[in-house]
């Protein structure tokens, strides 16, 4: 049987094609065999009439990697992997390019990091970002207390695409930080010799070893590569869907920008703290983030929000929905349920006393989400609902970063 | 020179740019400089599967280079790296096939982009994505290896320290490239087929014109040397004369290895050669550049045992080894001075042999100087010890840029070849039987073709028809032929020398197109002969704005009636009356030239020619 990595000779129309066998691509058509040329390059040929001969099996490849260094002297970071493109490696004789699957590959994504540091690490689990979900949340923040409490601080390697709703709920379990938990990841798969998972990961190491007790994202601050900026974990958000700085401080100034060895801090950052970190990873999932849109019919809405234990909306301007929902929501929180209001304009605050649709929604029950991101404050309530006692108290009180009391005045360029 | 005897063998890399739009985006392929934006990037080797890196790549990194991209309207988040690469365009792909039948050659049946390493900054990727389009083609006798596709690098605009700078505009432009088998037995004939390559990619009416949008890569051996690479080959024309240069340089390596191994030199006799510090020899030194680099620099030195005679040059002074170890030592930001130059540039003899001494130089060894920061002239020494070695061995494998005296010089080694993996964000394109009928059905006439077809179609002479097609005016032609039958030869002349007369006289001849309309007009209503149409294009050619009325008064070709030729040609014939008579019809052709003197470009050659015969004959009745 032919399998990938067989150097096989094909037979066609009477021409002879040599060459490597390799995987077949989700894309290709089911009869093409995609072999590697000499001169390296691949192409697809179809099976109809061909004559294959197979001139030499292909051997799996071991792959070994060196012993991971340690030097006492140093300071100990642990690397949490958890999926995504940081840490990839290109077989360039096949192609495939995979993802570091062991704690040492994942240590030598980057060679000069040792330079700096001991790296203890760790593949937690190896999802795409998009099929992370609350559980995952819970395993890295009890993951990343373990480590804060043997004094490592933490970075966690992580798909940039839903980043910062793990970040985000991390920083709302994570309790007493004693150290940083730094997210990062790469908008360029690090197979690419453009990739930014380099300078984003010596940076976010670099940052796990200040002393920031908070949970923040290290990623690209511009298109060049020329420092990264430190996002709150709770007040970020990724506005792009392919650039390098993809991630963007919401409502409030990243805590600061690291170039290199350079650290320029912006504001007020959270110090770590003495004691140990807790972890309290208890959640509430059954909560419903919902975009408002005009039209939004009543019946829609009511599938939406049936039997959920809270309600976020992502309203419109200030915080609206249309009237006709109003009588829909009263019911919700005449039954307790808690209903957040949230802007999907994202920049500013949400303010309900300046329409009367707002004040109708006021005297409908809702709590105002202040200037929180609507995932934000939906991930806040699921971990209030499962936390806190007043659920309307803490929906109201900063707990993690994710509430500014007041916006600053930035005329040139809000976003 | 004796190619044959050499074992001379080349091979041609054929770069074309298509006049489509780019191909993994929506930009026009077009060069703009109007810069609205900036940004600045490092590239680093990715690791492979065992950490290990290429090593073309790895020495650029080496370098430590960063890039710095402008970018203009003809570049997207694309080019920027900050977007994912759309769809290849169809309409190059289809450009590639049809250029691969046209050569014979056998299409794949899928086409897969692949990534190709280059961490020069020329890609913001770090890759140049490109594809197999076709393999196993062929051209009056010599293999044509391959055919892709593949994408324009950005354009070098400039480097300052360790910036380099790109302009995004070139970058993503699709380019068929065409590799011909090392079939090629002489730099003559190399010249040959790329101009036939040349002229089957303008066959396709879709690839650009004019410099820079066509490059030529050569690869060359002879027998006991090494593959080379030349890049960068703007004109034809140069190829064999770079061909020729670089199997002399060839020769002259071979000369040097002989000569080394002759005298029994070996690699272990360079690894242990330890760099110098000879400053102190030079400390009242009258050689100007040492006394400036020495106020806060040193003077550091080698020996190279065995090489004295050697690089200074053996059998082609201009092919020396010298030139090679002073381009590695640039590579490093710094420059040398060596033995077999010196004493010279006011180091005096006596410093050559303090040098000599300290080094323990005996007779055949021979020393190298680099001046400047202690930092770049370690690394220059210990890159120029670095090529030393390689001559032991003769012609290194590696790759060069042509120059545009002819030479050519040390860019970097020879790539690897596994420097490509799979473009996966581009899906692959089942290339089916019946696209490639559909393309068969259209292709175009080659070249040999059209010259047969303009022979016999429009009564040119086989030369001139092959004049218009090499010159690439072929399409030109036929539009006017189409339209102003029985003017061909006019055309082709306009097309061919005039034009070719206003270039040498330094003007633009792109106005002759624009007034060729209003000119084959004038002709056609006889307001002038076609022997004026010459004098006015070359008016027009400095005066663009004039009208052809304008034109024509200028040139003094005003409209004369055939009374008016009648009177001229008579007073003339009469003033000649007994040459005429002496010579009879004889006489009329010398007096052809005396009357087209004053009728030249006013009167049709043909009606002038009728009624001198008649006037004469009317005189020799009486």
């Amino acid at each position: 049987m032919i399998e990938v990595g067989d150097e096989v000779e094909v037979v066609k129309d009477g021409k002879t094609y040599r060459g490597i066998v390799m995987p077949h691509h989700a894309f290709s058509e089911k009869n093409i065999l995609i072999i590697k040329l000499p001169n390296g390059y691949n192409i697809g040929i179809n099976l109809k009439g061909c004559k294959i001969r197979i001139i030499k099996k292909g051997r799996k490849k071991e792959r070994k990697m060196g012993e991971i260094p340690y030097d006492e002297k140093k300071p100990t970071v642990a690397l949490i992997g958890t999926g995504g493109t940081i840490a990839s490696y290109v077989d360039y004789e096949t192609g495939a390019v995979h993802p570091a699957s062991t704690a040492e590959e994942l240590a030598f994504a980057m060679p000069e990091i040792f330079d700096i540091c001991n790296i203890e690490a760790k593949i937690l689990f190896q999802k795409l970002s998009e099929n992370i979900k609350p559980k995952d949340w819970q395993k890295m923040a009890r993951e990343a207390a373990k480590y804060l409490n043997e004094g490592k601080p933490v970075v966690i390697a992580h798909g940039t695409d839903t980043m910062t709703y793990s970040s985000a709920a991390l920083a709302f379990m994570l309790k007493n930080l004693n150290g940083a938990v730094v997210f990062v990841g790469s908008q360029r798969s690090s197979d690419r010799p453009s990739s930014d998972a380099f300078i984003n990961l010596m940076a976010a190491t670099k940052v796990a070893l200040t002393d920031i007790g908070e949970v923040v994202i290290v990623m690209h601050s511009s298109i060049s590569s020329n420092g990264c900026f430190i996002h709150r974990a709770t007040k970020v958000r990724k506005m792009h869907s392919s650039r390098r700085d993809a991630f963007v401080s919401i409502n409030a100034r990243p805590i600061g920008l690291i170039n290199e060895d350079k650290i320029e801090f912006y504001g007020e950052y959270r110090k770590r703290s003495k004691g140990k970190v807790k972890a309290k990873t208890k959640l509430n999932e059954n909560v419903a983030l919902i975009h408002y849109y005009p039209g939004m019919k009543r019946e829609d809405f009511e599938k939406m929000i049936d039997g959920k234990d809270g309600i976020v909306i992502a309203g419109t301007g200030l915080g609206h929905v249309g009237e006709h929902l109003i009588p829909a929501i009263k019911n919700l929180t005449r039954k307790g349920i808690p209903v957040v209001i949230t802007t999907q304009c994202l920049y500013g605050r949400v303010n309900l006393n300046v329409y009367s649709t707002g004040r109708k929604l006021i005297k409908a029950g809702v709590i105002e989400g202040e200037d929180m991101l609507p995932e934000v404050a939906w991930i806040k309530l699921m971990w209030v609902l499962a936390n806190e006692k007043d659920v309307e108290k803490a929906m109201r009180e900063n707990i993690a970063g994710e509430i500014s009391p007041r916006l600053e005045i930035d005329a040139k360029n809000f976003i | 020179m004796d190619y044959e005897k050499l074992g001379f063998r080349a091979g041609l890399e054929i770069h074309q740019q298509l006049a489509t739009h780019k191909l993994f985006c929506n930009c026009p392929s077009e060069l703009k400089e109007e810069y609205t934006s900036t940004f600045e990037r490092v590239l680093r080797p990715t690791q492979s599967e065992l950490g290990e890196v290429d090593k073309a790549a790895l020495e650029e990194a080496r370098r430590g280079k960063k890039f710095v991209y402008f970018a203009s309207s003809s570049s997207c988040l694309v080019e920027a790296d900050e977007e994912p690469p759309h769809a290849a365009n169809e309409e190059a792909i289809d450009v590639a096939i049809t250029v691969a039948l046209l050569l014979n050659a056998d299409v794949v049946d899928e086409i897969h982009f692949m990534r190709k390493i280059v961490i020069d900054g020329s890609n913001t990727t770090g890759f140049q994505r490109t594809a197999l389009i076709a393999l196993n083609g062929s051209i009056d006798g010599i293999g044509i290896e391959t055919i892709c596709l593949e994408e324009d690098a950005a354009r070098k605009i400039g480097e300052d320290g360790k910036k380099v700078k790109y302009a995004l505009d070139r970058l993503g432009i699709p380019l068929v490239e065409i590799a011909t088998a090392p079939d090629i037995k002489s730099p003559e004939q190399a010249k040959e087929i790329a101009e036939k390559i040349g002229l089957i990619l303008r066959a396709t009416k879709k690839v650009k014109r004019g410099i820079g949008t066509i490059r030529q890569d050569l690869n060359v051996s002879i027998k006991e040397g090494n593959r080379v690479e030349i890049k960068g080959v703007q004109e034809l024309k140069d190829i064999p004369k770079i061909l020729e240069n670089e199997v002399k340089r060839q020769i002259e390596l071979i000369e040097v290895k002989k000569k080394l191994i002759g005298r029994g030199i070996e690699k272990k006799d360079l690894e242990k050669i330890k760099i110098t510090d000879v400053s102190k020899i030079f400390e009242n030194t009258s050689c100007k550049f040492i006394r400036k680099a020495l106020k806060e620099g040193v003077v550091f030195a080698i020996k190279l045992p065995g090489f004295k005679g050697i690089i200074g040059g053996i059998k082609y002074k201009e092919h020396r080894l010298g030139r090679e170890l002073a381009m590695y030592a640039k590579m490093e930001g710094g420059g040398i001075v060596h033995s077999d130059e010196l004493p010279n540039y006011g180091i005096s003899k006596e410093e050559v042999e303090e040098v000599k001494k300290t080094l323990r130089c005996s007779k055949n060894d021979a020393f190298v100087l680099s001046v400047g920061k202690e930092k770049i002239v370690r690394k220059c020494l210990k890159a120029v010890l670095e090529r030393a070695k390689e001559a032991l061995k003769g012609v290194p494998k590696e790759v060069r840029r042509a120059l545009p005296d002819g030479l050519t010089e040390y860019m970097r080694p020879m790539p690897g070849a596994a420097r490509m993996y799979p473009e996966t964000d581009v899906p692959p394109i089942r290339i089916s039987k019946q696209k490639i009928q559909k393309l068969k059905k259209k292709l175009p006439e080659y070249p040999e073709e059209k010259i047969e077809r303009m022979v016999k179609q429009y009564r040119l002479s086989k030369e001139e028809a092959r004049q218009l097609v090499y010159s690439g005016r072929e399409d030109l032609f036929e539009k006017f032929a189409l339209e102003y039958e029985g003017y061909e030869k006019v055309i082709a002349r306009i097309l061919l020398n005039v034009m070719a007369e206003i270039e040498r006289e330094g003007y633009d001849s792109s106005i002759v197109i624009k007034k060729m309309e209003d000119v084959l007009d004038g002709l056609k209503k006889k307001l002038f002969a076609k022997e004026a149409v010459e004098t006015l294009l070359l008016f027009f050619a400095q005066h663009p704005e004039a009208s052809l009325q304008e034109a024509m008064e200028n040139c003094g070709l005003k409209k004369i009636s055939d009374e008016e030729i009648r009177t001229i040609i008579r007073s003339i014939v009469e003033e000649k009356l007994d040459f005429v008579k002496e010579k009879r019809e004889k006489a009329i052709s010398p007096l052809m030239g005396v009357v087209m003197k004053e009728l030249r470009g006013k009167a049709d050659g043909a009606l002038v020619n009728k009624i001198l015969r008649e006037e004469v004959e009317r005189v020799l009745k009486a």
